[in-house]
């Protein structure tokens, strides 16, 4: 079934529902543009650059809360049904996933600035640049995908969480034999770890996006490996 | 004319929605229903129904079941034969001239139109309640016992009482109403009529309840209070209702079926139908688009 938002008999209800849209896509931008922050800062010990993202991180908190309050609106006042309902209950989720990349951005920034605190740590930068870059393509990857309606790409985009993860696991293993060879480097490279764990958390909610591009668009909830659903 | 059992409703005006009809582009396309028009229990079972008032088709070749204890919403655009469908359940269809139906139509396996059916106690089984209220200018009481009085189901005095107050009650009314059911059912206010209409429809047992717009005449309240009675009622009966309130059908049925310019275009689960529905006029249609 073809997705349309734009030809209801009310006009106002396809404004509404366009400029939830909208909102959406522009706080997902935002995300976007904080987690790149964040890892530069990082990469580049830019404590300025990390500080800026911390307070941007207040707008995306915001723009949730606001997303959240027109969903509620449109589903008071127009009792949206079927698709319309699904893309009101598709946004609402992706809002809370990109809050919560936003907070995952806000924690790398929190890295960088304790890394140019306490001085850069030894090893783990070409991992988190590298995790860094999957995750980014993915989050891009998932709007792009939900701005199209794109069934196919979500589920291209949605695999390769799993590469991401198995990049994760590995660079934990070498960040731990390293701390077992030098042990003074334990809190530094612990600053690398919890910014892997976040990296990799970012690509979990790509994942989520995509997700509800599957049930926005094929009405299937494919969500906890559930992708049977999707037929 | 003996048509007055349950009610004397404005059924005369169908015959109008064919002359909508003609001028709509014909969806010819159309002609399988999409979802579960068939259920495991039926009650009411319809195959291959077609409507004519005179020359023009007003239905085309319907089938459904509606399941025993059921509630089954008939949703779709105005002169999308819905309401001519429900009318085919206990051949209210009769009474307007130049109405003909055709195909198999079962009451609990028995034919509805045969021969041999007395539309007197079949319309005692498959009772009806109409868009407007429209009580008897009789009394209270004499609203609801006038069915069973002219069925026969009961004649002495203290069983017409019991079966009038267990049907104001069942009604969600005898509160209201028990200390004044002398006064005229006219009377009461419009929830409260529509009310009364579902007690008088319910004071001769029937085993189906038809409804066509019972609520549309009604202020939210008392449609809420309607609602919720429909809900009740389904432990008892089946109910085939026909609403133009799409959020009507979705709080009420358990099945919804939607029609399209005299097609049955998906039946489906209420839950199915509102959150993803297979066919893409029925989308069209619940999500206010109109395609």
């Amino acid at each position: 079934m073809e997705m349309h938002f734009d030809q209801h008999i009310s006009r106002q209800f396809n404004e509404d529902l366009e400029s939830l849209k909208t909102e959406m896509l522009e706080m997902g931008g935002k995300v976007t543009r904080q987690v790149a922050d964040a890892v530069d800062a990082l990469a580049s010990a830019d404590s300025e650059l990390a500080e800026k993202v911390l307070r941007v991180e207040e707008e995306i908190d915001r723009a949730e809360m606001e997303l959240d309050e027109h969903a509620t609106l449109i589903i008071a006042k127009r009792q949206p049904a079927a698709s319309d309902l699904r893309m009101v209950m598709s946004v609402i989720r992706i809002a809370r996933d990109l809050e919560r990349v936003g907070d995952e951005a806000s924690k790398v920034a929190k890295m960088a600035i304790a890394l140019t605190d306490e001085g850069t740590a030894p090893r783990g930068y070409t991992e988190i640049r590298h995790i860094a870059n999957a995750v980014r393509k993915m989050l891009n990857d998932a709007l792009d995908a939900y701005t199209r309606f794109d069934v196919k790409s979500a589920m291209e985009t949605l695999a390769e969480d799993e590469q991401v993860d198995m990049d994760y696991r590995s660079a934990v293993r070498e960040m731990i034999t390293y701390m077992m060879e030098d042990p003074r480097s334990i809190s530094r490279v612990m600053n690398v770890l919890w910014t892997l764990r976040s990296l990799e958390r970012i690509g979990d909610h790509a994942k989520n996006i995509c997700e509800q591009v599957v049930y926005l668009v094929k009405g299937a909830d494919i969500r906890h490996g559930n992708e049977q659903n999707l037929r | 004319m003996t048509t007055m059992t349950l009610n004397v409703g404005p059924a005369v005006a169908a015959g109008t929605e064919t002359a909508e009809q003609e001028s709509v582009k014909t969806n010819a396309e159309i002609v399988k229903t999409v979802g579960q028009p068939f259920s495991d229990d039926a009650k009411l079972k319809m195959r291959n129904v077609n409507v004519f008032y005179g020359e023009a088709q007003a239905i085309h070749n319907v089938s459904l079941d509606i399941g025993r204890n059921e509630v089954v919403a008939m949703i779709g655009p105005s002169g999308c034969g819905k309401s001519t469908f429900l009318r085919c359940l206990n051949r209210m269809n009769d009474t307007i001239e130049g109405c003909r139906v055709e195909g198999e139509l079962t009451l609990d396996d028995e034919p509805i139109y045969g021969p041999k059916v007395d539309v007197v106690p079949l319309r005692a089984r498959v009772g009806m309640v109409f868009q407007k209220p429209n009580p008897f200018p009789k009394s209270i009481y004499d609203n609801v016992a006038y069915g069973p009085k002219i069925h026969g189901i009961a004649s002495r005095r203290a069983e017409l009482d019991e079966i009038v107050e267990n049907s104001l009650r069942r009604a969600g009314l005898w509160n209201e109403v028990k200390d004044r059911l002398d006064k005229p059912g006219t009377g009461l206010s419009g929830g409260q009529q529509q009310r009364l209409c579902i007690a008088r429809a319910i004071a001769v047992s029937p085993e189906v309840i038809l409804m066509d717009e019972p609520c549309s005449a009604l202020d939210p309240i008392a449609t809420a209070r309607i609602e919720e009675l429909i809900d009740e009622l389904r432990e008892n009966y089946t109910i085939a209702i026909v609403t133009h309130s799409m959020q009507q059908a979705a709080r009420v049925s358990q099945r919804t079926a939607y029609f399209h310019l005299g097609k049955l275009v998906e039946v489906n689960d209420t839950e199915t139908v509102f959150t993803n529905p297979e066919h893409e006029l029925t989308e069209a249609y619940i999500t206010g688009r109109f395609g």
